[in-house]
């Protein structure tokens, strides 16, 4: 049988796949922070909380109101973004003179409340969402079988990070927030409302973890710690890539996410640790990041 | 009142307190409460003194309770002998960490070190000698030189109290010191502590070795206190808990962690019962407010209270 090292190549192809997918995630989930980071100046730690709520949207919606999958990828990061411009209007806003540790502090103390709410309304097992039927399936590559919802995670975040990009770098809406980035009290010198530009951008930010949890519903199970266990491994993505350049952060994220499809082929045990392993031979040979620029 | 009499006053007192706790108390609550004020005591050196705020602490109690349980329980080592190993490798798994995580500043220090305690967490889960999901269950507490036997709480309890004392006294020493001077002056401003030629990066380096080695201590004595050593202590939540009760007794305070530590042990110990998993939430919900409105926590407050009243700035 042919294959690499002695691996057959489906089972390869398909851990790539796997990684791939998970690589979109940290992908979509590192670019919101990077987005956040650069007009707050704030880490948010209730990134994974906020796609764990948007996962559990997703699953409500259909339990509940009979909302399908396509609603959902609508209406549920649009929802987690209000939450997310609510949680700037009503906490964040008044950190940003103090220590940027605060913000983080914040943040987390957010974390808790929101895991600990619906970890009490619906325990810790995980619950069952299933795969919309037109996405079911998979494509005979002839070499391999890819499950058709797996390469519609990667192409949906694959163009959502695309979008974000061409909005960021090629637009007027852009420019401003770069602008405001840049230094915030020459931009509001010019008559650009600084304020809202930093509240839409935590909404936007965390409106695309909301749209990460609804992809991963029906990937992963929707449980309420999903959220922090994965951000942790995304905090590692975003020491290794830096969070300097959107499109650095897009390539890290997919790049990491195969390279840990990999090792679970080669080397399963490594599997769990082998993004915080990159992360400490990064921080040794190329301390500010791959992408970063040196402060 | 001259401010030494105060001083000395002040700790014949917390002697006193410490020496009859356990007459009023349950003494392994007071345990409980004395192993996570050191735990706070030494994540605040860091923290309220150097400016680091490390999120993986976690890594150096779980850590050092694993150590500890494990030699205690399969070599047998004398209680004291345990300690010293967890806290040894405590101070090691430090090492490694600082010399990583000093590289980058502010909340980058932070994730760096989220993500390295969580790599720790994971070799915790996976290696034989933990016993992954249930972990080391029966460590035997042993006794003091063959001579005081531990399993009795009273005897315990007076050992532990005289551990963290001996934590408590180093930490307070090391805070005075010329080297706590220049650990203030690289968290107010680095770069001009960098000009006055001093090796910021050995200083840091140094603080959080000591930091993690009496982490370690705390975590290895909490081991010998419950006789087992859980994934729990290794857990992110574990790292997110300290920073809370520094927060809550008073960042950059000496000993507001301790009281910080024993406002939320004492709280969780009675939570538990009445709201379950509801109490992430109410420890969420004391985050927010502590940082909104309450940031320099219990003593910070009375300290400044007491500040304005007497009209003494120092």
């Amino acid at each position: 049988m042919s294959g690499l090292f002695g691996v057959p190549w489906p089972a390869l192809m398909g851990q790539l796949m796997l990684g791939l997918v998970n690589g979109s995630f940290y992908a979509i989930l590192s670019l919101g922070l990077a987005v956040i980071f650069g007009m707050l100046n704030i880490i948010n730690f209730a990134h994974g909380a906020l796609y764990m709520m948007g996962a559990f949207l997703a699953w409500m919606g259909l339990r509940y109101w009979g909302i399908g999958y396509g609603w959902a990828l609508l209406l549920v990061p649009v929802l987690v973004g209000i939450v997310g411009i609510v949680i700037e209007r009503a906490f964040l806003q008044w950190l940003y003179r103090l220590d940027h540790l605060y913000g983080l502090l914040l943040t987390f103390g957010l974390a808790l409340i929101i895991e600990g709410l619906f970890r009490h309304q619906y325990g810790v097992s995980g619950l069952p969402y299933e795969i919309p039927a037109p996405l079911t399936g998979a494509f005979n590559l002839g070499f391999m079988f890819l499950p058709r919802y797996r390469a519609w995670v990667i192409a949906v975040s694959l163009s959502v990070c695309l979008g974000t990009w061409i909005v960021i770098e090629k637009t007027r809406l852009g420019a401003y927030l770069r602008a405001a980035t840049e230094n915030p009290r020459l931009t509001a010198a010019f008559g650009i409302n600084v304020p809202l530009l930093v509240t839409l951008a935590y909404g936007f930010g965390v409106g695309l973890a909301g749209l990460a949890g609804v992809l991963a519903a029906p990937v992963f199970q929707v449980n309420p710690l999903m959220g922090s266990n994965l951000i942790i491994v995304v905090f590692a993505v975003v020491v290794i890539g830096g969070m300097g350049s959107i499109l650095g952060s897009i390539v890290t994220g997919i790049g990491l996410g195969v390279i840990e499809g990999l090792s679970k082929v080669f080397y399963p045990e490594a599997s769990a640790t082998v993004v915080f392993v990159v992360m400490a031979l990064v921080l040794m040979l190329r301390p500010a990041g791959l992408f970063g620029r040196e402060q | 009142m001259s401010q030494a009499v105060r001083i000395r006053a002040g700790y014949l007192l917390a002697v006193a307190a410490l020496l009859l706790a356990p007459q009023f108390f349950y003494p392994v609550l007071v345990m409980k409460v004395l192993c996570f004020a050191l735990f706070a005591c030494a994540f605040n050196l860091l923290l309220g003194y150097a400016g680091l705020l490390s999120f993986g602490h976690a890594a150096f109690f779980g850590g050092a309770a694993y150590v500890a349980g494990y030699a205690l329980k399969s070599w047998h080592v004398p209680a004291l002998v345990g300690l010293l190993l967890g806290t040894l490798a405590a101070a090691a798994l430090g090492w490694l960490f600082g010399r990583l995580a000093i590289r980058r500043q502010g909340i980058y220090f932070a994730m760096i070190t989220l993500a390295l305690a969580q790599m720790v967490y994971f070799i915790c889960l996976q290696v034989p000698y933990t016993g992954g999901e249930d972990g080391l269950q029966g460590v035997p507490r042993g006794s003091l030189f063959g001579l005081v036997d531990l399993a009795d709480d009273r005897n315990l309890y007076y050992v532990v109290a005289a551990l963290c004392a001996l934590g408590f006294w180093i930490i307070e020493r090391a805070i005075h010191s010329p080297f706590g001077q220049v650990l203030k002056a690289i968290r107010e401003n680095e770069p001009r502590a960098i000009s006055l030629g001093y090796d910021v990066e050995r200083y840091k380096l140094l603080a959080f070795v000591l930091s993690a080695a009496l982490t370690g201590l705390a975590g290895a004595t909490k081991t010998l206190v419950f006789s087992f050593a859980s994934l729990t202590d290794a857990e992110w939540h574990t790292s997110g808990e300290v920073v809370l009760m520094t927060l809550v007794g008073g960042l950059g305070t000496v000993y507001g962690p301790a009281v910080g530590a024993g406002v939320i042990v004492t709280l969780q110990d009675q939570l538990a019962d009445k709201v379950g998993s509801l109490v992430s939430v109410i420890m969420g919900c004391i985050f927010v407010l502590c940082v909104l409105a309450f940031r320099r926590g219990i003593v910070g407050e009375l300290q400044a209270l007491y500040r304005s009243a007497t009209g003494n700035r120092y």
